[in-house]
């Protein structure tokens, strides 16, 4: 006999939980099946695919392209997903992501651009397709110099690993901002390659160029439906990583580092992974960004940049990889919101004012947040198992049945 | 097999009739932390609707105790501490410690507060180094292996002021400690291949079968932190056999405990034992070591001052005088 009998605790019932919104729609979704889920993801996937191409006038920008605002909460997505599986999934703090960020962007920028001695656009990268071949070089060089910076450093636990990591930050752009001439130093590159493709004589660089401005299929949407798409296999691949051996043994990495060690977790190597992973994203993110702007500079990659990307995560919820996402959309559109704009909802303000002080004003939602919401406005509920669906559905089965609601349970006894 | 709903009475027991909407939506998914503990939806998860696997008591039986290939017979010894010395600074913590413990047996290290217990164990885990001696379990030496790979040789701890993964589910929990058997790495995970497909249904299984063992299947979907004190023991116990160790060692497992809570921990340690596990118990609970155990060493500065069976440990003077302290009249 394998079943598990109750406990007769509980006498009397215990007061109604209170439940927030979005718990209640985290069980409505998780309650659904598995077509269901598919049935409504897909749609509104492609509402999100399809936000420039409507500009819903409550949402668009005014001061700046609302295209361009979308394609950049795209990079920044794809950063706070990577920066979550350092900081939320693993719980190490790093404080020098941008640097990931700018290794991407400025390998890219050094195989491509017209400026760096290294251009290889007309040796062995075609110029048609040397933003795609460059990209998974780009990866593969911030892959390594997440190892590079995770294996002497990741010995570090809490503020001391957090602080050699904002070093690394900085080092990797005052190293872009004087390695003269490699880099071009505060000149940057310009000319980055970017896909060729969709050339008309409207569009003669094709719709990637920085040159299609034309509405609204601009540069700025086709960059953020690439963002997009990268998103989506990133999350995939995410989601995988979350629900194995590797998801669980960071979590318990982050619960308790050395009961995970004492339980056989190789800790060290799952923390070098989750850094390399992390840097991996990172840098993806960077090559698009240096596809879309087509130029890179030091004062783009500012540790400043790091905050804010934590921000993001912190904001969105540590640990859930869909809030960080809301978290990185939060960042981006809301300066971009008020940029521009003279009145809300009829009352005069000074848009220009309040995008400028934006760091001032995340910083307060920061400091409110760590008061009253530690958590993040969606806090985690990670699933760590890839066939724990099983044991959801027979508990949840088991419940309805004790609570009376499923015709197949006992009715006499249910009432 | 019974699903316990399907029993009246057993039905009758889990309905609540002050059960309101928000409860309902609760146990609809079981996300039962928003619930105060107690008034959590109390469901009976039958293992067999987790996996058919699961309906066969013989498979649940081995997955709780696996083969394992132990190269020690069973009543030889299968850890030695040879001369163990702890020092920190100027304290000798351990001094020359020397016992071993033989396959197959529940051995008992007791001893009065600060005598040096969990520093033995600590030195056994790995946690600490010995200043001087060696630790041999399974015939190897435990020098300067790493703790995951301690773990891994077949050595499974738990913890005197519980370490769970507060965050994780109990299953959740469990199946970090099957994990340190399994070989899949971030390549196999992020591709899902087929040994990551195995080793998940094969974690699955067993941790159901574990926590079904230390009697707390139903908690499976409850996060660790949402347990009952007793429950979070358990589960302690379960993750660390969840390890497939060779030797079990627990750590003041029944601290804080109530006597009924106690005589059923002394059924499972048997229990765990006549599985073919070796325990490994430290505990302050007289009464408990001297009703379980087969052997005794006692522990009392730094230094072993008796080794035994229970009986014969118990009456053994040093012991007492360790314990009760020696009357003024005997030392002048």
């Amino acid at each position: 006999m394998t079943t598990t009998r109750i406990a007769e605790t509980a006498p009397t019932a215990p007061p109604a939980p209170h439940l927030g919104a979005g718990d209640r729609l985290r069980l409505w979704w998780s309650a659904l099946p598995r077509p269901y889920q598919w049935g409504i993801g897909v749609p509104f996937i492609a509402l999100l695919a399809a936000l420039p191409i409507l500009r819903p006038p409550i949402l668009t920008t005014q001061g700046t392209d609302f295209g361009g605002v979308l394609a950049q909460f795209g990079m920044y997505a794809l950063l706070a997903i990577g920066l979550n599986v350092v900081v939320g999934q693993a719980g190490l703090l790093d404080l020098g992501y941008v640097g990931f960020y700018a290794i991407g962007a400025y390998t890219v920028g050094l195989l491509t651009s017209p400026d760096s001695p290294w251009n290889q656009t007309d040796t062995w990268l075609s110029r048609h397709w040397a933003w795609v071949f460059a990209l998974p070089i780009a990866i593969a060089v911030t892959a390594v110099s997440g190892l590079i910076l995770g294996t002497p450093t990741l010995r570090l636990r809490g503020d001391y690993l957090a602080i050699v990591t904002l070093g690394f930050g900085e080092i990797v752009r005052l190293l872009a901002d004087n390695l003269q001439n490699i880099t071009g130093g505060g000149r940057g590159l310009s000319g980055i390659a970017f896909p060729l493709v969709g050339q008309t004589p409207t569009r003669t660089k094709g719709v990637f160029s920085a040159g299609n401005t034309h509405l609204p299929l601009n540069f700025g949407t086709w960059w953020y439906w690439v963002s997009l798409a990268l998103i989506i296999v990133v999350l995939l691949f995410v989601g995988n990583l979350e629900r194995s051996r590797v998801g669980r043994a960071w979590v318990a990495i982050r619960e308790d580092e050395d009961a995970a060690e004492i339980m056989g977790v190789p800790t060290f190597k799952f923390k070098l992974w989750a850094f390399l992973i992390g840097a991996s994203i990172g840098g993806l993110s960077g090559v698009l960004y240096a596809g879309q702007v087509q130029f890179v500079s030091p004062p783009t990659f500012n540790v400043i940049n790091s905050m804010l990307f934590l921000c993001a995560v912190i904001v969105g919820g540590q640990g859930n990889k869909l809030g960080v996402i809301l978290g990185a959309f939060i960042i981006v559109y809301l300066p971009n919101f008020f940029l521009g704009r003279s009145d809300l909802f009829g009352i005069p303000i000074d848009g220009n004012a309040i995008a400028d002080y934006k760091y001032l004003f995340f910083g307060l939602a920061l400091m409110t947040l760590m008061i009253f919401r530690p958590q993040g406005l969606f806090p985690a509920r990670q699933k760590l198992l890839s066939y724990g669906r099983e044991v959801y559905v027979v508990a949840r089965r088991a419940a309805l049945a004790a609570a009376g609601r499923l015709p197949a349970a006992d009715e006499d006894g249910a009432r | 097999m019974s699903i316990g709903p399907n029993d009246p009475q057993a039905g009758a027991e889990h309905t609540d009739q002050h059960l309101g909407a928000e409860e309902y939506l609760t146990q609809d998914s079981v996300e039962e932390e928003f619930l105060p503990d107690g008034g959590v939806a109390q469901v009976a998860v039958d293992l067999a609707d987790v996996d058919p696997v699961l309906a066969d008591p013989e498979a649940v039986a081995q997955l709780v105790a696996p083969d394992r290939r132990i190269r020690t017979e069973v009543g030889a010894a299968l850890l030695r501490m040879e001369a163990v010395t702890m020092r920190f600074g100027g304290l000798v913590a351990l001094d020359g410690v020397s016992f071993e413990i033989r396959r197959g047996e529940i051995l008992g290290l007791i001893g009065p507060n600060g005598a040096g217990k969990t520093t033995c164990f600590n030195a056994m885990t790995g946690v600490y180094r010995p200043t001087s001696g060696q630790v041999v379990f399974d015939g190897r030496p435990l020098g300067a292996i790493k703790r995951n790979q301690i773990t891994r040789l077949g050595i499974a701890r738990t913890f005197q002021n519980i370490r769970l993964f507060s965050d994780m589910t109990a299953l959740e929990n469990v199946v970090v400690g099957t994990d340190a058997r399994h070989r899949t790495s971030v390549p196999g995970a992020l591709f899902r291949s087929r040994r990551h497909r195995t080793e998940e249904q094969d974690a699955l299984e067993r941790g159901m079968a574990l926590l079904e063992f230390v009697g707390i299947g139903r908690r499976a979907t409850q996060k660790a932190r949402n347990l009952p004190y007793g429950d979070q023991r358990r589960l302690e116990i379960a993750r660390a056999l969840a390890t497939e160790p060779k030797l079990l060692c627990l750590d003041e497992p029944a601290a804080g405990f109530n006597p009924t809570e106690k005589a059923e921990l002394q059924d499972l340690i048997r229990k765990i034992r006549d599985d073919g596990y070796t325990v490994l118990l430290i505990e302050h609970d007289m009464r408990l070591v001297m009703g379980v155990t087969d052997r005794v060493v006692v522990l009392e500065f730094g230094r072993k001052i008796a080794d035994g069976v229970p009986a014969e440990v118990s009456s053994d003077p040093a012991v007492i005088a360790a314990y009760l302290g020696v009357p003024d009249d005997a030392t002048a």
